[in-house]
């Protein structure tokens, strides 16, 4: 059962073994994807950049969940939370009630056809607070560890992931804003 | 940047598991918003004098169980309503029921009372500024409750809105127990309630806006 394996992957990498957590997010895109794909057929090039900005509030939000939980339920939430909050930017709220769907079917198809995105994320970046910037340059595309990147920069640890927090949910803001 | 590129950036760095009890920094808030409000009213409408002598009286734990078991019901209501996927389940009816017991109590006290005793059962003597105060005492909380609420997952945003309004509407009606110098099942029945719906009708408004995420 996917979502069980699923599941035991977000769980994995909760604890901080980002391999798993890498895995997790890569199997989940496809789901998202088709989820998305399914719901926004006369909308098919903005299929992608919602795919990424679920991701992005996915992970901003992991927090909330709770492993008793269903994942299917908690993804699917999620999901459908940001489309719906996208159709309703585009004021298309006739067809809303076309996603009234339920979660348990969210794992049952997947979809590995990406196109391409037409929001840049990384180009957002540019525009985050220098700390958040480079707090994020340097942990998450350098690849440095937390106390490699506190050091380049001269802030605490704590700080520096201070920034990366605050960053990521900068950028989702962003993202949320530029569409 | 393609998929795959964010999927990296989102999986690299040290700390993935930083995220913490999510509900930390909501309890915190409203331990605050819930101090704040006591603080304003011992100082803006100070404790009542009486309230060593009231506390004796049935009525007045009447009145604050009413309060604080529409606190704890909306309690629930917010966490279940932050977290994406949790479905409220039978919260409704729980609301419900310290609403129909006051109900209650108020009915049999209108229909037991002389007909020329009614209106002052209902009314008291500071039916005008009760709701008000009320919604005064809530601010603190609702403010705490919105900003703690922002860093969860809400996804029914007006509902969630509501829920915040809720709870924040009924502590204030616990903090404002302490204070009220009325003790009729009748008055707590309406102006109460009115004191604790004007937040939530303002939470369910305002929920859209400050809540999207």
């Amino acid at each position: 059962m996917s979502a069980e394996r699923l599941q035991g992957l977000l769980i994995q990498g909760l604890e901080g073994d980002s391999q798993a957590y890498r895995v997790f997010l890569s199997d989940l895109t496809g789901y998202l994807r088709s989820y998305l794909m399914r719901r926004l057929s006369s909308l098919p090039d903005d299929v992608e950049d919602l795919v990424q900005e679920s991701l992005l509030a996915i992970h901003n939000k992991r927090h909330t969940y709770d492993r008793k939980q269903p994942l299917a339920a908690w993804v699917h939430a999620i999901a459908r939370y940001k489309l719906v909050d996208f159709l309703r930017g585009r004021a298309i709220r006739d067809s809303l009630n076309t996603f009234l769907d339920e979660e348990d079917a969210f794992f049952a198809t997947s979809s590995t056809d990406a196109t391409e995105a037409r929001r840049d994320i990384m180009k957002l970046l540019d525009q985050l607070p220098e700390k958040q910037r480079m707090a994020i340059i340097h942990t998450k595309l350098d690849g440095l560890s937390v106390e490699e990147a506190a050091q380049m920069n001269g802030m605490s640890e704590s700080a520096l992931k201070v920034g990366v927090h605050r960053g990521m949910k900068a950028l989702a803001a962003m993202v949320g804003e530029t569409r | 940047m393609k998929t795959n590129d964010l999927i990296d950036m989102l999986a690299t760095g040290a700390n993935l598991e930083q995220a913490g009890d999510p509900w930390r920094r909501l309890v915190h808030a409203i331990g605050f918003g819930t101090l704040v409000s006591t603080i304003l009213m011992v100082k803006a409408i100070p404790v009542n004098p009486d309230l060593a002598n009231v506390m004796q009286l049935l009525a007045f734990w009447e009145k604050l169980g009413f309060a604080a078991a529409i606190a704890a019901v909306a309690l629930l209501m917010v966490f279940r309503l932050s977290t994406p996927g949790v479905r409220l389940g039978n919260l409704f009816p729980a609301l419900m029921a310290p609403i129909l017991a006051i109900w209650i109590l108020a009915g049999i006290a209108l229909a037991s009372a002389e007909p020329g005793a009614r209106a002052s059962l209902f009314f008291g003597n500071t039916w005008k500024v009760c709701p008000f105060l009320i919604t005064m005492l809530a601010t603190p909380v609702f403010a705490a409750s919105f900003w703690a609420m922002r860093d969860l997952a809400p996804t029914n945003l007006r509902l969630a809105g509501a829920a915040a309004g809720l709870f924040s509407g009924a502590v204030g009606a616990v903090v404002y127990c302490f204070h009220c110098p009325e003790l009729t099942a009748p008055f707590i029945a309406f102006w109460y309630l009115l004191g604790i719906l004007i937040p939530t009708a303002v939470g369910a408004v305002v929920g859209e806006r400050l809540l999207r995420w």
